[in-house]
């Protein structure tokens, strides 16, 4: 039971925390400009977006989660358990920031889900 | 500012291959780095000095520029088409675990395997960004 809950929050926090990711680098901008200087301006620039922090927040609970789930399950449950947010991700990128999820990428995020869970064994 | 599709392929093509490089390369360097020190204990001290082991530093470097590079990846490319590309990191953390740290690759790892390249190739050859 745990080790459901563990994989149900880690799921729910990678998936939080790649979609906040996906939306404030959207609003951000593109950038164009890969001069270091420059970069480093962006990035200044970026630790200072809430939804960003808020993203690292989820991304480091999804961590310590993950990590609490390799000391009470074998390594061979946790990464195919997890592989499941890249389908719910999928899911999410199609209906929350409205992108144009072709049936190629679905096929496509499928396809490494299930291959990222054999790796598992 | 509207670019070329081929440029933006070429750029979109640069940055995921940084992305899956350093998360590869830093993963790898922090495992050989905790492998080759001391054990891991519930002191805080045995955590100090395993940042301080140059292998495990230069992991975490390297995930750092993992996640600046995946941030400039996002600033343009879906977030349905960096998932999938970049887990072809999966791929080559098992094939560096297979050659440098000894580790066996089952059958079913193989077919892990071609199943993720088969995924990778699939979406890579979808347009990285669908609306502005």
């Amino acid at each position: 039971m745990t080790k459901w809950l563990l994989v149900g929050l880690i799921v729910v926090c990678t998936t939080i925390g790649d979609l906040l990711q996906s939306r404030e680098m959207k609003r951000h901008g593109e950038i164009h400009d890969f001069r270091p200087g420059k970069l480093g301006r962006v990035f200044a620039g970026l630790a200072r977006r809430r939804g960003l922090l808020l993203a690292v927040c989820f991304m480091a609970l999804s961590f310590f989660a993950f990590l609490t789930l390799l000391s009470v399950s074998e390594l061979s449950f946790a990464v195919p358990a997890t592989a499941a947010s890249y389908v719910v991700e999928t899911l999410l990128a199609r209906y929350v920031l409205k992108e144009d999820v072709s049936p190629s990428r679905w096929l496509g995020a499928c396809l490494v889900a299930c291959g990222v869970a054999l790796l598992a064994f | 500012m509207k670019e070329p599709p081929s440029l933006l392929r070429i750029k979109t093509a640069i940055v995921s291959a940084v992305v899956i490089l350093a998360n590869v390369c830093g993963n790898f360097s922090m495992s050989w780095g905790l492998k080759h020190s001391m054990a891991l204990t519930l002191s805080p001290v045995s955590y100090l000095a395993a940042l301080l082991n140059p292998w495990v530093a230069a992991g975490i470097l390297l995930l750092m520029l993992w996640t600046l590079s995946r941030l400039t990846l996002l600033s343009w490319a879906d977030l349905s088409f960096v998932l999938p590309v970049t887990a072809l990191g999966y791929v080559l953390n098992a094939g560096l675990g297979h050659l440098f740290l000894g580790e066996y690759i089952s059958p079913q790892r193989w077919t892990g395997t071609i199943l993720i390249v088969a995924g990778t190739a699939l979406v890579s050859a979808t347009a990285p960004r669908t609306k502005r």
